[in-house]
Formats: C-alpha cells, structure tokens, sequence
C-alpha cells in the first residue's frame, strides 16, 4: 500500500536511526534488582516505601521494589554473562550496591515530593 | 523424609528452582536481544535521553515482573512487541502524569534530536531535522508507528501487535503516516 517515495522512506530510515543506550544503563538497571534483592524485608520496611508505590511515580527503587524477590536470579544470569563477555562495569560489592541504593532512594523521594 | 532425599531436596522444589533458571536465563536473552530497541523507542517516544533511560529500565523491571505469563501466552511468538507495548503504556502514563503537573509539562511537539554521526549530520543535516520535526508533529498513534516500523525495524504484524490494531488497520496507518509526513517536509 505504502506508494511512498523509496528514497523519502530511507531518509525516514536515516532520521530515525537506531539509538545505542549508554553504557551504564544496563549496569544501574541491574544494580537496582540486586540491591533490592539484597536487603532484607525490615530494611525495606524502614523505608516507608509505601507511598512509592505509586506506579505513576518514576522512582527506580519503587518500580524494582514491585518486581518482587525474584529478579535476583535474572540479574546473576545478566552479570555473569556481561562478565563473560568481558565488561569492566562490575559492581564492586553488594554493600556498595546497597550502599547506593539508599541514596537513589533519598535523591528520588525528594524529587517525588518537590514534584507535587 | 529420610537422609538421602534431605540431602538431595524436595524434588518439587528442585524442579521449580530449575523452571525458574531456565525462564531468568530467557528474560536475560530478551534483554540483551532487546535494550536497543526499548531504549529506541523510548528516545523517539519521548524526545530526551533521561527519560528514556528511565523508560527503559521501567519496562525492563514490568517486563521481569510479567515475563512468566507472557511467554506462556505468547504460543512462541517473538515478544518484542510485548516489549513496546509495555514502554508505549509507560511512556502513555508519563505524558499523563506530567500533565497532571503543570510545573513540569511536557510538549507533545518535543524537537527530536537524533543522535546521528558527525558526518551524516554535515551531509543532511537540515533534511533529517525537517524530518524529524516533522514526525514530531504527527498524531501520536502515527509517531509511533513510524518511530516502530522506521527505528526498530518491526514488520506489521509486529506493530499492530504492539498497538493492539489489526494488520490492516496498522498497514493503512503506516501509509497515512508516511503520507501526512511527506506533505509537512514538503510544506
């Protein structure tokens, strides 16, 4: 059906090439699953992360918090294969994972409760 | 329950341990095949690189959490388009939260600036901007279908599994698009 011009369609092409996300994207994607996973239930408590929940809310931790338990294995399987192909971005421990996690979590409720 | 089997496991719960590896290792497969593309649609979607990141781990994060029910309702189908539609629902939910937000709006019209080569820019740098400019002023539905089929690569069937629509009405979409495009360049 398409009786587009063949060559106003590979300029279309060119105009909407494909974008190569940043490197760290899928290192801070999986850092956020594993440091979830990596606390326990009463730290997460602590947190009063209930208010995050809110799925209209584009909080990293609260989004991974509704993922569940689960993702962990995913991420290991994820890591090892990065590690296998011989990416430098590994995390340096779990503690500084979580570590990080705590302050995501600070830096997104205070841009959550300035946004309203 | 005697030495040997304590030793060995409930091989139910052994059995399920297994399930659960083989379905992570397919999610981690989805996901290496698939970033660049979620992380595409939701730059063109969207219109900055920051909210596309976000975008991006959002629906890798639903996607994980869904990902079980999906395969088993998918019949083997490829679940790219599964994929879109839940950043498409995402990137939806946005546009309406911030709308609910009149101290950070968000302009349907966003300029898009594609991430292209030095070169590429210098060769055809004011046709791709009209272009894109132009794309950034169809209807939405029209954008994304563009943004699917132009960016991703995705064939009809894939979008119109993406946007819910039917084959056909996605293969007439895809034309008017390409068609109302056309006319805004050559404005």
């Amino acid at each position: 059906m398409s009786e587009a011009a063949p060559n106003f369609e590979g300029l279309l092409r060119e105009a909407l090439a494909p974008v190569e996300p940043p490197e760290d994207l899928a290192l801070r994607l999986e850092s956020t699953l594993q440091s979830i996973t990596e606390m326990a239930a009463e730290e997460l408590q602590e947190w009063e992360l209930s208010a995050m929940r809110d799925p209209r809310n584009w909080a990293r931790p609260a989004a991974a918090l509704m993922v569940g338990g689960g993702a962990g294995v995913a991420l290991v399987l994820l890591r090892s294969r990065r590690r296998a192909h011989g990416s430098s971005g590994a995390l340096s421990g779990a503690r500084e994972s979580a570590e990080r996690t705590v302050r995501d979590l600070g830096r997104e409720t205070r841009k959550l409760l300035g946004d309203r | 329950m005697d030495e040997e089997q304590q030793k060995s496991g409930n091989p139910e719960e052994k059995s399920e341990q297994q399930s659960k590896a083989r379905l992570d290792a397919e999610f981690s497969d989805l996901y290496r095949a698939h970033l660049r593309d979620v992380y595409s649609y939701a730059y063109y979607r969207i219109g900055n690189h920051h909210d596309a990141e976000d975008l991006t781990e959002q629906t890798f994060l639903q996607a994980y959490r869904h990902f079980e029910r999906a395969q088993r309702e998918s019949h083997g189908r490829p679940l790219r388009p599964w994929l879109i539609r839940i950043a498409h629902n995402l990137a939806a939910n946005l546009y309406r939260d911030r709308a609910r937000k009149p101290a950070t709006p968000i302009d349907e019209s966003t300029t898009l600036i594609a991430p292209h080569t030095t070169e590429q820019l210098v060769e055809g740098r004011e046709q791709l901007t009209r272009v894109l400019g132009g794309v950034g002023r169809l209807p939405e539905d029209r954008r994304e279908a563009l943004i699917m089929r132009f960016a991703l690569g995705m064939d009809n069937r894939e979008i119109a599994r993406a946007l819910g629509r039917s084959d056909g009405a996605t293969k007439v979409l895809i034309h008017r698009a390409i068609k109302q495009l056309e006319e805004i360049v050559h404005e």
